[in-house]
């Protein structure tokens, strides 16, 4: 009785119907709801390595204060706009997984194992009440032992010292390489510089730092059975403040942009 | 060009095995590693599927249900990916239904070996994954194959590895309770640490 | 139905029927999500809201499904079940959906849903479906807390998110054991589990194929003088 051919399409028909009302109005009703949560997400991560993230606070109003901006990799300019990408949802680390939107890095140079750069990325700048510049916040990535870490760093108006590090995304092992999130190590980063005399000498040693030393100020104490993934943070700021990174952009930044 | 396919092809098998590093196919695989000649049955019927569904998805994916997929038949602003776990599951059923007779008609002797199998890979939680993976990943066609070979082989040769052990200890002498299930977790748990040795070897 | 039946139908999947250390089903989710208490929680929401409801639906048409397209639309029910569920989690618990990634859409494959639909629902009341599933999801769940608290608790010294023992990593006493929180060690931890249920309760012993017997040539020594 329940399996004549009939029967069969129409139970079939009903219950595929019935299901995929269910789905969609599901999904369409809490689309928003998503989408307002990734775009905050991200938000609150730039937040927090600015160090202004209060969870108080409507993430909306904090993030005023941050001003994005293209940069163009070809010539380290800051841009407002570019031929038709909207700045305000640009994701530099999806585009640089698509072709016409990115290039390859020479393997002599891709210190960091990030393969594919995008031709165009995205910072943010913070300012304060009186629009002057405080802080810069470049994203950045790079391979650490199980995976390419995602993450954004922030600098001084002087272009040299580091004021915070996060990382929003890794596979790095818990309890090692994953004490990257770990607020203790992250604090060791504010006051650190990037480059002396014109070279980049932020490094992730082995070991603690001896306070006695004069490249102190350059190094970082390392990640306790965890080389690898210092290694990894290490040759990921080395690519990404050199020429093959925002080292040009930098340069060029004058305080009225 | 083909370095970067090995290099995909060298991860998924040891360093992100889709059995022991992310544990997928776990029933199946506890249940059927208790002799080697079944366990290799199921690994190749396994790797069969994988290397059908991955690709099949990523077509699918690609050019239905991501984000703006849909601009070829004018219509760019609709995104069906929520769609996807019902269509996903949908082509495993029908390629594992379809290879059943494909096989039954033309290659019956593979056919009866595999016997049972064909139709528990429906709902192996390897495929599936081995689909949202490749999803999550965002891969293009031809790293998708390499992908769905990889994740195939690399679960075949985790359960035949197991098998082969299992095999061996029917002659040790276990305590009552860890018999059989609870022994087989602890090897599957030291196995998997075994494979942890692969992490930070990056082609 | 009596009562007593529901109760029966509740509790026996918790530690007698147990859908994880006995019927050797939803193995795969419970491994890779413990190691954190609050994710766990959530996983098991999830699975057991997805085998309850799937149980209850799939048991009010069992009547009317022709049985050449059972399976597909037992799994079509299954899953916009957990297709509903993963777009509330990425509504509502964002950060959750991150961990659990993939995790979630294989609810879908989770053995116990289906082997609860096949098994339970197609032959009995919705009602007593619904129990059913809700049973062997709190069987489900019992397993995996269990393992998510000795993970969290030993391996990074928290308790959803709360300090319980101080890290020396963050100026406490305890070393962390980090161990507990590479995802092999649920294996670990489960087969020892099921060690333990099973010496409470024997007759879920696995009998071994083979007899161990004495050596052809040892002389005649029983076990424990062997081993003096």
């Amino acid at each position: 009785m329940n399996d004549s051919i009939l029967k069969t399409l129409t139970v079939s028909f009903t219950v595929c119907l019935f299901c995929s009302l269910v789905v969609s109005f599901a999904a369409v009703s809490l689309r928003d709801a998503q989408n307002l949560n990734k775009l905050n997400d991200q938000r609150i991560k730039i937040l927090k390595t600015a160090a202004i993230y209060d969870p108080a606070e409507s993430i909306e109003s904090q993030f005023t204060r941050l001003t994005p901006k293209f940069v163009d990799f070809s010539n380290g300019l800051l841009l407002d706009e570019f031929e038709g990408l909207d700045l305000v949802t640009y994701d530099p680390v999806y585009f640089s997984k698509q072709a016409g939107f990115s290039s390859p890095i020479p393997p002599k140079l891709d210190i960091a194992v990030v393969k594919n750069k995008e031709n165009i990325g995205k910072i943010y700048l913070l300012k304060d009440e009186e629009s002057q510049l405080e802080k810069i916040i470049l994203p950045i990535r790079g391979y650490g032992l199980w995976g390419t870490l995602y993450g954004y760093i922030a600098i001084d108006k002087d272009l040299n010292t580091i004021r915070g590090l996060e990382f929003y995304e890794h596979k790095e092992t818990p309890g090692l390489g994953a004490e990257v999130d770990n607020p203790k190590w992250k604090a060791l980063w504010d006051g650190k510089k990037i480059y002396k005399d014109g070279e980049i000498e932020i490094a992730v040693i082995k070991g603690k730092v001896d306070q006695t030393n004069k490249m102190a100020d350059y190094q970082v104490d390392g990640l306790s059975g965890a080389t690898l993934t210092s290694r990894g943070v290490t040759n990921m700021l080395a690519f990404w403040f050199s020429e093959s990174g925002y080292r040009e952009t930098l340069n060029k930044i004058n305080y009225d942009s | 060009m083909l370095e970067h396919y090995l290099s995909i092809f060298i991860t998924t098998v040891f360093i992100e095995n889709i059995a022991l590093s992310v544990f997928l196919g776990m029933c199946t695989f506890i249940a059927i590693s208790k002799k080697i000649d079944a366990a290799f049955g199921l690994g190749v019927a396994v790797i069969a599927v994988c290397l059908i569904t991955v690709p099949l998805n990523n077509f699918i994916f690609n050019t239905i249900l991501k984000d703006g997929a849909l601009a070829w038949a004018g219509l760019p602003d609709v995104n069906l990916q929520f769609v996807g776990l019902i269509s996903y599951i949908g082509v495993i059923a029908a390629a594992v239904q379809i290879l059943e007779m494909f096989l039954d008609r033309f290659v019956p002797a593979l056919y009866n070996a595999l016997g049972v199998f064909l139709p528990l890979i429906t709902v192996n939680c390897a495929i599936l994954g081995a689909t949202l993976f490749m999803v999550e990943k965002d891969l293009k066609f031809g790293e998708s194959v390499v992908y769905g070979l990889g994740a195939g082989v690399g679960w075949a040769m985790a359960i035949v590895v197991l098998a082969g052990i299992r095999e061996k200890l029917k002659y040790s002498d276990i305590p009552d309770g860890l018999q059989g299930l609870g022994v087989t977790f602890l090897i599957v748990g030291l196995m998997s640490f075994g494979f942890m040795s692969f992490g930070g070897i990056s082609l | 139905m009596t009562v007593k039946k529901y109760k029966e139908v509740l509790t026996k999947p918790l530690l007698e029927e147990n859908p994880i250390t006995l019927q050797i089903l939803g193995i795969c989710s419970a491994l890779a999500v413990t190691s954190n208490l609050s994710v766990t929680l959530v996983m098991c929401v999830a699975l057991t809201s997805v085998v309850s409801f799937s149980n209850l639906f799939i048991s009010l048409i069992r009547n009317y499904i022709p049985s050449s397209v059972r399976i597909i639309v037992q799994m079509t029910i299954i899953a916009s079940l957990v297709i509903v569920v993963d777009e509330l989690l990425k509504a509502y618990d964002y950060e959750t959906s991150k961990k659990l990634s993939v995790f979630v859409g294989l609810i879908i494959t989770n053995c116990i849903v289906m082997g609860r639909a096949e098994a339970f629902a197609m032959k009995e009341k919705p009602f007593i479906s619904f129990i059913d599933g809700l049973g062997n999801g709190l069987g489900y769940s019992v397993i995996l807390i269990a393992v998510a608290i000795v993970r969290e608790l030993f391996g990074s010294g928290t308790l959803m998110g709360y300090e319980i023992l101080p890290l020396v990593s963050n100026g406490g006493w305890y070393p962390a054991n980090n161990l507990l929180l590479l995802p092999p060690s649920s294996f670990i931890l489960i087969g020892l589990m099921i060690w333990g249920i099973r010496s409470y309760k024997s007759d879920q012993v696995e009998v071994n194929e083979f007899k161990l017997s004495k050596h052809a040539t040892a002389p005649d020594l029983t076990k424990s003088e062997l081993n003096a």
